[in-house]
């Protein structure tokens, strides 16, 4: 009886645990962008359709598999009635089939053309996926409108937004469920992805081709705004760091600068123009560091800088050993980069 | 007795699965250690220190660390100066002549420190376990004998055959070219 009760139990929880991904900010079925939406759409009336000509064939094996068990008795030998009733079915079941296949052709033909939307003149942003993070370049008009960012996409609500993917070690794929379809970034090849957000708000993408050891710490956050206040964000994304406000930060730029970071970051204002790590300019402004590893604070920058590799083994940051009063002065610093 | 048999052919087919250590994170006493190199006067040759040999020659003998070597190699704008090995404003790595030695110990050396006529240092630069895996692939691309581990492939178009096809002088006996005003007589 217990053990019955158990299994009731689990069967009950087994369908709640499947459905529990299906909402969030990293969810295909919570569709905020146009071309989610319409693939949502395409995906619910496949499964629908389907599901229906599931019940049929199934319907149809059982009323089959009974009524042989009563016709056991009968002769041998081809009955003209049963042998119509039969040419019948197969014809009216070959055009169903081909009716249904022509229907998911067709919408699906539709569906795809609606995905690229963007045009020349949208907002164009360049993104480079490596091991393991997300390079990010706003392209302007003029060279003074373009800026560096790293792992985190900023967009206007309810325009289209056009993203560059380039790879630049191995292949990756960027998808941000909430939003658009799946797009690969391949090295020595330029693809383009449509982003479109309905609804302001975060969106959380991930790579999603095995790209090496921290694939799976490889993500990205798209925070789609009002128009007024995605430009002030792009306006002071332009701008250079601001520069040390006390000693301590003071003293934290100088570790930076001397240090080996500066030969891998770049912060803009500064001497350190390194290109081979994320841009720095204005990381205490991004949410989170490290591709989606950990909240950005201070507390994590220090983690992070004083041992990355035990954060997320094999990346390609180096463990720069610091004294504790330089650590501390220098993820003030980053901190205060905003 | 069959069982036996089997489990003892499986255990024999999958005895070379074994997987080549990665080593990721070096504690930061080693990596000091793995600073203090011992050279000679004439800052050609000398001897790396003893933890090198503890770690059984890890940035030579390890395809990890040659990899690694070989991302850091155009991160740091090696290339730039010299080549994919063939050189350019900088001596060529692929002509089997060097200039202070083929010890991984004056490769290291010179990364670290620097040398005369353009070599900038790169001790401010890099990490000590970012130097000793260049200074293992600069080796690799000019070895004398061929090595077991290679670095990953080339995603660009080849300039010259892969870093493990055989020792560099063989392939490449074109004489050393006397760029260097260091480099003594042609021999």
């Amino acid at each position: 009886m217990r053990t019955r009760a158990t299994r009731g139990v689990l069967l009950a929880l087994l369908p709640s645990s499947v459905l529990a991904g299906c909402t969030g900010w990293q969810s295909a079925f919570d569709a905020q962008g146009a071309s989610a939406i319409s693939i949502k759409q395409l995906m619910v009336l496949m499964v629908v359709i389907c599901s229906v000509v599931w019940a049929l064939v199934i319907a149809v094996l059982i009323r089959a598999l009974w009524r042989g068990r009563e016709q056991v008795e009968r002769s041998i030998g081809p009955d003209p009635v049963i042998e119509r009733r039969t040419a019948r079915v197969v014809v009216a079941a070959v055009t169903a089939t081909v009716i249904v296949l022509a229907v998911f052709t067709v919408v699906s033909f539709f569906t795809t053309r609606a995905l690229t939307l963007a045009g020349h003149d949208d907002l164009t942003i360049k993104v480079r996926g490596q091991q393991w993070w997300w390079g990010l370049e706003y392209l302007g008009p003029t060279p003074d409108e373009r800026f560096e960012t790293a792992n985190e996409i900023h967009i206007p609500v309810g325009r289209n937004v056009r993203l560059q993917l380039e790879g630049i070690d191995v292949i990756h794929s960027l998808w941000v469920p909430g939003l658009a379809g799946k797009q690969d970034l391949i090295p020595g090849r330029r693809n383009e992805l449509t982003l479109r957000a309905e609804r302001p708000g975060a969106y959380r993408g991930q790579c999603s081709e095995f790209c090496g050891l921290q694939h799976a710490h490889m993500a990205l956050l798209v925070i789609a705004e009002q128009q007024e206040t995605f430009d002030q964000w792009m306006r002071s994304q332009r701008e250079r760091a601001t520069d040390p406000s006390d000693a301590e930060i003071a003293a934290g730029q100088q570790v930076f600068l001397s240090r080996p970071c500066a030969a891998c970051h770049a912060i803009r204002g500064t001497s350190a123009t390194g290109t081979n790590g994320p841009d720095l300019t204005h990381v205490g402004g991004r949410r989170y560091i490290a591709a989606g590893l950990l909240e950005t604070t201070r507390g994590s920058l220090a983690a992070w800088i004083s041992d990355p590799q035990t954060l997320k083994p094999g990346n390609n940051m180096p463990m720069v050993a610091l004294s504790a009063d330089e650590l501390r002065s220098v993820s003030a610093y980053l901190a205060s980069l905003k | 007795m069959r069982i036996l048999l089997v489990s003892l052919g499986v255990a024999a087919a999958t005895a070379g699965c074994q997987r080549e250590e990665r080593q990721l994170r070096v504690d930061p006493p080693v990596a000091a250690a793995l600073d203090s190199i011992t050279l000679m006067p004439n800052g050609i040759s000398g001897a790396p220190p003893e933890i090198y040999f503890a770690l059984d020659r890890p940035y030579e003998t390890n395809a990890y660390n040659l990899s690694q070597g070989k991302r850091l190699y155009s991160w740091f704008g090696c290339k730039g100066c010299h080549a994919d090995g063939q050189g350019g404003a900088g001596p060529a790595f692929l002509d089997g002549w060097w200039n202070y030695g083929p010890e991984i110990v004056s490769i290291f050396a010179s990364i670290r420190d620097g040398r005369p006529h353009g070599m900038p240092a790169f001790r401010d630069k890099m990490t000590t376990e970012q130097i000793w895996q260049l200074a293992g692939y600069v080796q690799t691309i000019g070895a004398y004998s061929i090595k077991t581990a290679a670095p990953g492939r080339n995603d660009e178009k080849q300039t010259r055959p892969a870093e493990n096809r055989g020792p560099a002088a063989k392939r490449f006996d074109e004489g050393p070219t006397p760029i260097h005003l260091d480099q003594g007589p042609v021999p």
